[in-house]
């Protein structure tokens, strides 16, 4: 499925979205309601630089600013950050986190957000767009991933085949969709079969208030001490 | 509750060189330091077992409160010298806890205090960590609209990469001394992916130029230049609480407005050097030799460097 018929199935109503060379998704779609859906994303596995996230991070400041409560749509297909030495001396790492806290500012000023992963997400450019939105849902055959195994035997200094052999046994560690809804940092797939602006809806409206990703996590059985310990902490802080 | 008595630590210790208990007792006042899940309660990984890699019973994350300089306050450190002060399933839900627990609690300190000293993400908890992340940054936007200061203090052996990075990027301000260094991707890993051509990660001056604190704080990546002492860091993380941006559309909007306009005003640059040239400095390579108060100086003067885009 290509970036242009997820937007045909979630907008049957139309949308404005058209493809520009340096791979952003900016525009807005109808919903059946009538209602407005502010798009922003990457697509073609592009990775996120400091000059994807400036006009990203814009239209987000822009919907706050006109006030309201339109929706935004991150849509991702990114293999990672840039990894560039020009980019890291500008100091990368704030330009993503600025992406992270629009999305977050734009939450609590009434604007749910719902992320959608279709290729590629991968480490910090997955932190500062999908990973940033009330719910996060992905199609089948996403890969979501921290790091490719390759690289991860390389930093790891463990055998590839040993690695493959422990992805197949803990969701903690192993690369890919399911991993990522096991854990409870991926809702859950969208059906392609079905109507996806439905989907859509269903997920707007089940938007909680709360990061619950650590329950999810622990009623999955993907991630069972994270709720548990944080909890804790909590607790002997408050005392 | 750690019932062990505290050491002194000196105030001229070295934070590079000081493990993350140390930077705690020698940053808070003597004997205020109160730590939650301490090591006796074993709150450790369970998924290191399966690389046969060691554990530690805190996981590398010390989480507690204190007083700093009288003030209190929340405090998380990351040990660097554990599997790389990274973030992992019960590393960064100790973070979590905490960073919650004063979001939630109007009774609890105002200030937290974050000593990050990490690669980014444990590849070993890969999903789980990269997840706790997320979550942590989240608390801390969270925290802060809440009307709680998050100061990041970052000047440790492993610095402040990937997921760690961008952390300290989410907080209210953000402190570093010339051996902090910070970013996403380290030097080695863009060497690997994208050749030497690139970035040559065993040239120490040209890493020092792009990660380092000095660049950092010239370029206005960094609120406040600390010694590296942990009184250096103490005084800055003293004068930063009181100076956190809120976090709202204006503070955004100027974040928004700052990094724009570094892009352009950077975009012929191809070292530090020149970007430092650009800000105004006649010798940009003496910024390198120069001592700790010559550089606070030079930094008074350069506008960049500070701001409440935050």
């Amino acid at each position: 499925m290509t970036v242009a018929d997820i937007l045909a199935g979630l907008f049957p109503g139309g949308h404005d979205v058209a493809e520009r060379p340096d791979h952003l998704i900016l525009g807005s779609g109808r919903r059946e309601n009538g209602g407005t859906v502010s798009i922003i994303g990457i697509d073609d596995g592009e990775p996120l630089g400091i000059s994807g996230v400036l006009p990203l991070a814009e239209r987000v400041l822009d919907v706050i600013a006109a006030g309201g409560n339109i929706p935004i749509l991150v849509i991702v297909d990114t293999q990672g950050q840039r990894m560039a030495r020009h980019d890291e001396m500008l100091g990368l790492n704030e330009y993503l986190a600025h992406l992270a806290k629009c999305l977050r500012l734009a939450s609590h000023e009434g604007h749910p957000t719902v992320g959608l992963n279709y290729g590629k997400a991968a480490a910090g450019a997955f932190l500062a767009t999908a990973l940033a939105t009330d719910v996060l849902f992905a199609m089948p055959g996403a890969e979501p991933a921290v790091m490719d195994l390759p690289s991860m035997a390389r930093v790891t200094k463990l055998p590839e085949e040993k690695l493959k052999e422990l992805s197949q046994t803990t969701p903690v560690f192993a690369p890919g969709l399911r991993s990522m809804i096991e854990v409870g940092a991926v809702a859950g797939s969208w059906d392609p079969a079905k109507p996806l602006s439905q989907q859509f809806e269903a997920a707007l409206a089940a938007i909680t208030k709360q990061d619950l990703r650590d329950m999810t996590g622990a009623r999955r059985g993907g991630r069972k001490l994270a709720a548990t310990i944080a909890g804790r902490v909590a607790a002997a802080a408050i005392g | 509750m750690n019932d062990m008595p505290e050491a002194r630590v000196s105030d001229s210790a070295s934070w590079f060189l000081s493990t993350a208990r140390e930077r705690i007792a020698g940053l808070l006042d003597h004997g205020s330091f109160m730590e939650f899940l301490p090591p006796t309660e074993r709150v450790q990984s369970p998924h290191l077992a399966l690389f046969d890699l060691p554990v530690a019973f805190d996981d590398g994350v010390i989480v507690g409160r204190g007083r700093l300089a009288g003030r209190d306050v929340l405090i998380a450190a990351q040990e660097g010298q554990f599997m790389g002060g990274t973030f992992a399933e019960v590393s960064g839900a100790k973070l979590l806890g905490l960073i919650r627990a004063a979001r939630d609690n109007d009774k609890l300190p105002r200030a937290i205090l974050l000593l990050l000293d990490s690669g980014g993400v444990r590849l070993q908890e890969a999903n789980a960590g990269e997840l706790a992340v997320a979550e942590v940054m989240r608390a801390i936007m969270e925290a802060r609209m809440a009307g709680v200061a998050v100061i990041a203090l970052v000047g440790g052996r492993a610095g402040a990469f990937g997921g760690a990075g961008l952390t300290a990027a989410t907080c209210s301000r953000i402190a570093i001394s010339e051996q902090g260094r910070t970013g996403v991707s380290g030097p080695e890993v863009i060497e690997t992916n994208k050749g030497v051509e690139e970035f040559d990660s065993k040239d120490k001056a040209l890493v020092w130029s792009v990660t380092g604190g000095r660049n950092r704080r010239l370029i206005g990546g960094a609120d406040a230049y600390a010694e590296d002492t942990v009184s250096g860091f103490r005084e800055a993380a003293s004068s930063l609480i009181d100076r956190a941006p809120t976090f709202d559309l204006a503070t955004l909007q100027a974040e928004q407005q700052r990094l724009s306009a570094r892009v352009e005003r950077f975009a012929n640059c191809s070292t530090a050097a020149e970007m430092w040239r650009v800000l105004g400095i006649t010798a940009p390579q003496s910024i390198r030799d120069m001592n700790d108060a010559a550089f606070v100086k030079i930094v008074a003067d350069v506008k960049e460097a500070s701001h409440d885009g935050r």
